[in-house]
């Protein structure tokens, strides 16, 4: 069970410190769990891990296809892997390492590919990944999950750990917007609507939600019900979900820190049209464009991801200008 | 005793030559050429030193095996057939809809094969990994870690090496089928690979190099390899493309070939014949 906080909105803990303090909670309790990173863990904070529990830090340098391939191996001799870098570098660059050392062979590999989209921030274009959750997407079987507070992602490491495959989350390094009470629980393949509402559906995922829950509350002072969905567990698609609450609506967005191509708004409108359903639909996304560098905030406004920009979408769809 | 050892290992790299010819001549096409350079290899693996259990493919006190250049599955299927992991008649069906022994190794396909292999390069982390799990729980096992001169083109054998070495992963040990050739032709024409003992060494491995079909060389080199706790250990099999059979050895293009002409069934079988005739003659 879920709660939303009552100061959701609130600056949250970093991710990054979620990510290590669980990890480290976990090795506490399973001597299986590794954390392996890519010279990165001066960035992810993982160095915390290697001196504190350096017998199941693994440093494997600047080689991230090496690093899945090592993960997988490991996973293999019964030991519960977690890699960390960069988003683009973990998926993108080692893609086929995941693929088939990974998933083909049936072997576990748990990713946390950091700073996706807009939260890139200083390391510009050359270190954004709009195309992550497509990628990931395609590999049978994969979990991929998109977290929307610290709290959250606390709950899906600890999640990933529990059984073997592919299993890649996409959360920012710093900073993150409280949404969850703590010991809030999930289910992977299980959306959360985090708001009720009428008139129209938004559909979201990681840092995002904070945003269209800002727009939802801009919304309803025009008379416009809109409600939200944290769709944080991106595939496997919780289409029931999704069929159910599309009921009434009379526009659904689909808002992501992503390209339009292969993410979440591609997996819905996947559902949607298969399901036979008819009904005003937008991708809310980045389309055919690449990253560049600036402030997390000065992104997501220069790729149109801001709340005023979702709302601006529910708008136009809904035909009120 | 040592004398009656190599015999043996001698039988059994007929005995599998034999099948590795059988079962291609049978399938009608394969990848002969790398396949028949590591025969020797795996008879000296299989004929004693990688400890197995034919019964028992999983046996944790196992040594680990990563055929990363994955195309010479033949010669692993034919090495383990021989060895009672399964019926020899499985040879007769690679590359079947739903065999157990597809074209590259599968190592959720069949017994004795520990880990997936075919996209080039990739082998060579995934057995990294494997040694670094085996040391980190403190495991007697050695991780053979077999890779082709060829798949060295691959930049992630690379990472994965520095990654060996600088762990001191002493009990994986890289053997480098240094067989001259890949698909496109030699490896000097494809992309010159200049003095790979000297590359393994600067790499930090302690190299030796061998005749990788004299049985004798093989095993006497995984012997010090296994002695040598102090570095990584890399053994280059100095090897013929297609080793055994002047047919296959002098053929240009022999990295997978097609049986398709009398010339080429002729030789195989002439092959085979004189194989069980030398088998039939030790086993007398």
């Amino acid at each position: 069970m879920f709660t939303v906080s009552d100061d959701w909105g609130a600056r949250g803990k970093p991710y990054r410190d979620a990510f290590v303090d669980t990890l480290l909670d976990m090795i506490e309790a399973d001597d299986r769990v590794m954390v392996l990173d890519a010279d990165l863990g001066g960035a992810s904070n993982t160095l915390k891990i290697r001196d504190a529990r350096p017998d199941h830090f693994v440093e494997c340098g600047i080689s991230e296809a090496n690093m899945m391939g090592l993960a997988a191996g490991m996973s293999s001799e019964g030991l519960i892997p977690f890699a960390h870098t960069f988003g683009p570098f973990a998926t993108r660059r080692a893609f086929d390492q995941i693929y088939m050392s990974g998933a083909y062979a049936r072997n576990t590999i748990n990713i946390w590919g950091s700073d996706p989209g807009f939260t890139v921030g200083a390391n510009g274009g050359t270190h954004t990944t709009w195309e992550d959750v497509a990628l990931m997407r395609t590999i049978p079987g994969a979990v991929v999950c998109d977290a929307a507070d610290s709290v959250q992602m606390a709950w899906i490491l600890r999640e990933f750990a529990k059984s073997a495959g592919i299993h890649y989350l996409r959360a920012a390094r710093k900073d993150s917007w409280h949404i969850y009470e703590e010991g809030s629980t999930f289910e992977l393949g299980r959306g959360n609507v985090v708001r009720r509402g009428t008139d129209a559906l938004v559909v979201t995922a990681g840092q995002l939600v904070k945003d269209a829950l800002d727009a939802a509350i801009a919304l309803e002072r025009e008379g416009v019900s809109v409600e939200v969905i944290d769709m944080f567990c991106i595939k496997p698609l919780d289409v029931d979900l999704l069929l159910s609450e599309i009921v009434g609506k009379r526009a659904v967005v689909a808002f992501e820190n992503h390209g339009v191509i292969g993410g979440l708004g591609s997996a819905v409108a996947e559902a949607i049209a298969e399901a036979g359903i008819s009904v005003p639909f937008r991708r809310h996304g980045v389309a055919e464009r690449f990253g560049q560098v600036g402030t997390p905030d000065w992104l997501q406004a220069e790729f149109r991801l801001t709340s005023p920009d979702l709302e601006d979408t529910v708008r136009g769809l809904l035909g009120g200008g | 005793m040592q004398e009656e050892s190599y015999r043996r290992d001698e039988l059994l790299a007929a005995k599998i030559r034999r099948d590795v010819l059988a079962l291609l001549r049978h399938r009608g096409y394969g990848h002969v050429g790398g396949s028949l350079s590591l025969v020797e290899t795996f008879a000296v693996l299989y004929g004693g030193q990688l400890r197995h259990d034919a019964k028992n493919p999983r046996w944790d006190g196992r040594d680990r095996i990563v055929l990363s250049k994955g195309h010479a599955g033949p010669v692993m299927y034919s090495a383990l057939a021989e060895e009672g992991f399964f019926p020899r008649e499985w040879l007769m069906t690679m590359n079947d809809g739903g065999t157990r022994l597809p074209s590259h190794t599968d190592r959720l396909k069949t017994p004795g094969v520990d880990m997936t292999t075919g996209s080039l390069g990739q082998g060579t982390s995934t057995a990294a990994g494997i040694a670094y799990a085996l040391a980190r729980r403190g495991s007697e096992s050695h991780t053979y870690l077999i890779v082709g001169d060829g798949e060295l083109n691959e930049g992630q054998c690379w990472e994965a090496f520095q990654f060996i070495a600088a762990k001191g992963l002493s009990r994986c040990i890289v053997m480098i089928d240094d067989n001259k050739k890949q698909l496109d032709g030699t490896c000097e024409e494809v992309m010159r690979p200049f003095d790979i003992e000297a590359k393994m060494r600067s790499f930090g491995f302690c190299t030796q190099k061998v005749n990788g079909q004299d049985i004798r060389a093989v095993d006497d080199a995984i012997t010090r390899a296994k002695g040598h706790a102090s570095s990584a250990n890399c053994i280059v099999l100095d090897t013929v493309k297609g080793a055994g059979v002047p047919y296959f050895e002098s053929a240009y293009m022999n990295h997978s070939m097609k049986w398709n002409n009398d010339e080429i069934n002729k030789a195989t079988d002439e092959a085979i014949a004189q194989l069980d005739g030398f088998i039939e003659g030790r086993e007398a």
